[in-house]
């Protein structure tokens, strides 16, 4: 195991390959990454995690790359891991993120990571948490997370982050219709990006309108909303001012809890994806529930018999 | 549960606009269940060799049609062996003679692949050559 040794040497002394490596050990799912997580997790917990998700084409990443550009201009150090869909056919991914980015490629005070979906359908990918642990630990002030763009129910990134800003931009119509009762009410930030685009006047209107119904009343953080254009660099600091109160806000009001329940949520998601490796890939389940429903069997009784035979398995183990 | 996928880096070095191949590459790598990172248009060889190394890639695959290879592409080599990325399988193609094809190869360039290569042929030599070194280092 001297090679989690050497990586987390490498890693102290401030290398980015060495980063970068520790990343891929967790994607891969590398046997070694459990033990350099338990050798490094003392100093996770002092960055702040933004998620940036929206729909496709609202302009994540144009934002992604102008935020980093003002909190180095307040001397923070970035570490950005942008998402993108695998292929559920080859999968393989192109990641392009990288190319609205590049102007920050080579400011050594920012560490910028592809990754790609790999089969998560929350918007991330499996190892994006873990990911966003490792560039804590590596002493980054400020992660990030851009998820693949979304549609109604990728919620991933809300356990996986402290602040959640979400991105539109006006003409998306309907689309924006259907996500009012979807990734909107996890937003703790809404940004209306190509703010001089038509339309933009009245999807400010209409998501401030539904934020205060939703929160009025119930104490709860009531999200701001913020128009911007990414792309020329208008109402970044606006935006960044509104991921700050939202910060201030969760300081104030208990930060310690609110990581501990993401926290649960991250085993609770773990746990589940091993559970479901080890139980369904003992082999022969494909079999089994082919032959039962074969038989003529509903889904349901096939479920049953499948749960009877896993926690008697259980048991006799225990 | 390991899932080693192969990363490659596809990138054009320098002051050509011409992307057709390089995306033409990309997409076919993709195809074959890798995880292609495309870095767009004018990189210097140290903005190469550093996303090479954030992203912790297997692979690097310069495109080049300008006539400047024998210029840029040792400078990205030199680059990645500085960052301590110089096990990366380095991988080259365009509108390269002959003659400099064969001393890029005897200077740290795994292939080159010149005009009129069949993209499978791309694919197929990058998955071999990882499967030879992943078993090499197991």
């Amino acid at each position: 195991m001297s090679e989690v040794r050497d990586l987390a040497a490498r890693f102290r002394a401030g290398h980015k390959a060495a980063l970068a490596r520790a990343i891929s050990w967790a994607e891969n799912g590398d046997p070694s990454y459990p033990e350099f997580l338990r050798s490094v997790y003392a100093s996770v917990g002092r960055a702040w995690r933004t998620g940036i998700t929206g729909p496709p084409g609202a302009g994540k990443s144009t934002l992604v790359n102008e935020l980093a550009k003002n909190l180095r201009a307040r001397d923070r150090t970035v570490g950005i891991l942008a998402v993108d869909p695998s292929s559920p056919i080859s999968g393989g991914a192109l990641l392009g993120d990288r190319i609205r980015m590049e102007e920050r490629t080579s400011d050594a005070g920012v560490y910028i990571r592809s990754m790609a979906s790999r089969g998560g359908h929350g918007g991330l990918s499996r190892a994006s948490s873990d990911a966003c642990d490792v560039i804590d630990a590596f002493g980054i002030d400020e992660v990030l997370l851009e998820t693949v763009g979304v549609g109604q129910a990728e919620y991933d990134v809300v356990s996986a982050t402290d602040t959640v800003v979400v991105v539109l931009c006006p003409g998306a119509g309907d689309g924006i219709q259907a996500m009012k009762a979807g990734i909107l009410e996890v937003a703790d930030v809404l940004v209306v990006n190509k703010v001089d685009l038509p339309g933009s006047d009245r999807l400010l209107m209409d998501l401030e309108e539904s934020a205060h119904i939703r929160h009025a009343g119930t104490g709860r953080w009531i999200p701001p909303v913020v128009g911007c254009s990414a792309g020329k660099s208008q109402g970044i600091d606006e935006v960044l001012a509104a991921m700050d109160s939202h910060r201030d806000h969760l300081r104030a009001t208990g930060l310690a809890a609110v990581r501990a329940a993401k926290r649960v949520a991250q085993v609770q998601r773990v746990l589940h994806e091993r559970l479901a490796v080890q139980l369904w890939g003992a082999g022969g389940q494909g079999e089994r529930v082919r032959a039962l429903l074969e038989a003529g069997r509903t889904p349901y009784d096939v479920v049953d018999e499948l749960a009877e035979h896993f926690t008697s398995a259980l048991r006799s183990r225990a | 549960m390991t899932e080693q996928k192969i990363r490659v880096l596809v990138a054009k070095p320098g002051l050509d606009g011409h992307d057709r191949g390089a995306k033409t590459v990309a997409s076919i790598l993709r195809d074959r269940g890798m995880e292609v990172i495309y870095t767009g248009l004018h990189q210097t060889p140290e903005m190469i060799a550093e996303a090479a190394t954030q992203e912790d890639v297997d692979v690097v695959g310069l495109s080049i049609l300008s006539g400047a290879h024998m210029e840029l592409f040792p400078r990205v080599r030199a680059e990645l062996v500085k960052r301590g990325m110089g096990h990366v399988l380095l991988v080259g193609g365009g509108i390269i003679p002959n003659d400099d094809m064969k001393k890029l190869e005897a200077d740290g360039f795994a292939k080159l692949f010149g005009p009129g290569t069949r993209t499978d042929d791309i694919g197929v030599y990058i998955e071999t050559e990882m499967k030879k070194r992943r078993a090499h280092s197991a």
